[in-house]
């Protein structure tokens, strides 16, 4: 791209699924009618105080500790001061210069297999702001905007990045597996199309070989990554553009419509100084117990990338199968127990494959199914010891899906077992030419073709339940005899 | 003594409208407060950490229950403006 290279850093908001909000003990909701959740603290009564909420400080020294960060031994809040309606207090309670998550890395995989390594910066606890209307959309005429308090003080984690993404599909591979990391960890819902995780990305160029960062813009709030990919793909373009022309590049907040592909600048960004930062009186220092945080870091489940990594690396699965089967945590615990009963790989062909079309048409999800893992894991055992043929296999599922039994024993009730049983087989290919004089003798001749014949007919005899390989090495045995 | 200019930056930034002799009171007392921060800045503080709370507790955490917070009707009292059930604000967009 015409010598200029694009510097790219992300921020993630993440709204925390406790049950209550940050400072105080409104339950947390999504959808209810507004200003249901509300009380004197949230709505910034005169001479009201904040409590920090002890599970919202857990979340975050989970997160922390996912992504590698130094532990903050003592981390104080500060306020952020401006005015907007959705920010009743006029300050947002946040932290600044000592965040409870310090300096960490995050390695995700890239589609190629390589590591995108994404350094850190920060990762700290604040509140979210309420939401706003715009009361009767942008028509003309709306007399105002309207407040809804319900959501203002959910406890977020904003994640920082250092500016080491070079390109959209880069940035887009990470906030991916951030996002699942997160869901791993059970911290929040993450869902983008109903803001609990909202990304933004700052956006600069710079000539290649150059060390110096350009002029950052910032693009806000994309609810898909999709979309937040093609907005920075755009911005690089625009700026590129601007440069090339012996322009320069404004630092401002700019927005990108999907609809049109269009940058716009939103608003001028205030320096930071502006925010007029001091350290929040009416909350005391956050020090976590060095043990408690230990407890955290070791109790910390598998997560998503390193879990990938496990399945390419010591179970055998493919990258793709790894990756679909880490899709959410819970069809990763769901496929773990089932490989941890069965061979990795055709436990993987088969909860990625038949487990999940069959369980589609029905609307369920593996791990909510009748098919638990062990019974999953049983049904691939019987397969690989050729109990059941494929299709049988295909058969016995349904029914566990439909039923709930034991694989083996529906099996055994429906008569579904393979028949691998040579003499059985032998005397159901004796009938066969018995019944078919010209093609055995064309079989004996050593005639190739009457091969797929018999192996064809010896299926159809046995409903499909004898076993292909043995069939076709039985009718061969056949040739040249008399 | 600070400039006129960074008291009107700062009332701006404060959402205050000071009448000009509001301005030059407004200039000595943030001034004062400035020079007594050169004060402290005189003093050789190598090493000691800023005090950014007097009080000597820590921890003071909230287990994540849900409490009763204010019926609808009492949250939005003393809103200047009610609209459809929220708090009616100037047009924002």
């Amino acid at each position: 791209m015409s010598g200029f290279e694009p510097v790219i850093g992300v921020e993630i908001h993440v709204q925390l699924s406790t049950r209550t909000k940050m400072f105080c003990g409104c339950a947390l909701s999504f959808g209810d009618p507004p200003n249901t959740h509300t009380c004197p603290v949230c709505l910034a009564h005169p001479g009201v105080l904040p409590v920090v909420n002890a599970e919202a400080v857990r979340r975050a020294l989970l997160i922390g500790l996912a992504l590698g960060c130094e532990i903050a031994p003592r981390s104080i809040f500060h306020r952020k001061n401006y005015f907007y309606p959705d920010l009743p207090k006029a300050y947002q309670v946040s932290q600044f210069d000592i965040p409870i998550c310090g300096r960490g890395e995050f390695t995700a995989i890239r589609d190629d297999g390589t590591d995108l390594v994404v350094g850190i910066t920060r990762a700290h606890l604040e509140e979210d702001a309420a939401k706003l209307t715009h009361a009767g959309g942008r028509r003309a005429g709306a007399e105002g905007s309207v407040v809804d308090f319900n959501r203002g003080g959910t406890p977020l984690v904003e994640i920082v990045t250092e500016p080491d993404l070079r390109s959209a599909s880069d940035a887009g591979t990470f906030l991916r597996q951030l996002r699942q990391t997160l869901l791993f960890l059970g911290v929040s819902d993450c869902s983008m199309e109903e803001g609990s995780m909202r990304a933004d990305a700052n956006v600069s160029i710079r000539p290649v070989g150059s060390h110096a960062l350009g002029t950052k813009t910032e693009l806000k709030n994309m609810n898909s990554f999709r979309f937040l990919e093609r907005g920075i793909d755009a911005e690089i373009a625009r700026q590129t553009q601007i440069v090339a022309s012996g322009g320069r590049v404004r630092q401002e907040t700019v927005h990108y419509e999907p609809e049109t592909g269009e940058i716009t600048p939103l608003r001028s960004k205030e320096e930071s100084h502006a925010y007029r930062y001091f350290p929040e009186p009416d909350l005391v220092p956050v020090v976590p117990d060095p043990a408690w945080v230990d407890d955290l870091r070791h109790g910390l489940p598998e997560l998503p990338v390193p879990m990938r990594r496990r399945m390419v690396g010591e179970m055998g699965l493919s990258a793709e199968d790894a990756e679909v089967l880490t899709g959410s945590p819970e069809l990763a615990a769901y496929f773990m127990a089932v490989a941890g009963e069965a061979d990795p790989k055709a436990a993987a062909n088969w909860v990625r494959g038949e487990l999940r079309a069959q369980l589609r048409e029905v609307g369920e999800e593996p791990w909510e199914s009748r098919v638990t893992p062990s019974r999953m894991a049983a049904l691939v055992g019987l397969l690989a010891e050729g109990t059941v043929s494929v299709p049988a296999a295909k058969e016995v599922l349904a029914e566990v899906i439909a039923t709930g039994g034991e694989p083996a024993a529906v099996v055994e009730a429906r008569g579904l077992g393979q028949i691998s049983d040579e003499d059985a087989l032998r005397d159901v290919i004796a009938d066969l030419m018995d019944a078919n004089p010209d093609q055995a003798g064309q079989l004996r001749d050593g005639k190739e073709k009457v091969i797929g014949f018999f192996v064809g007919q010896a299926m159809k005899q046995t409903g499909g339940r004898a076993d292909p390989k043995a069939v076709q090495r039985l009718v061969r045995a056949q040739i040249g005899g008399d | 003594m600070i400039d006129a200019k960074t008291v009107l930056h700062v009332a701006r930034l404060a959402r205050l409208r000071l009448s000009p002799d509001e301005q030059q009171v407004m200039r000595e007392e943030l001034s004062g407060i400035l020079e007594h921060i050169d004060v402290i800045r005189a003093i050789d503080l190598d090493g000691v950490p800023p005090t950014t709370h007097v009080l000597a507790v820590e921890n003071v955490l909230r287990a994540d229950e849900p409490r009763p917070g204010l019926p609808r009707d009492e949250a939005l009292r003393e809103a200047a403006h009610v609209v459809d059930d929220a708090f009616g604000v100037p047009r924002m967009d």
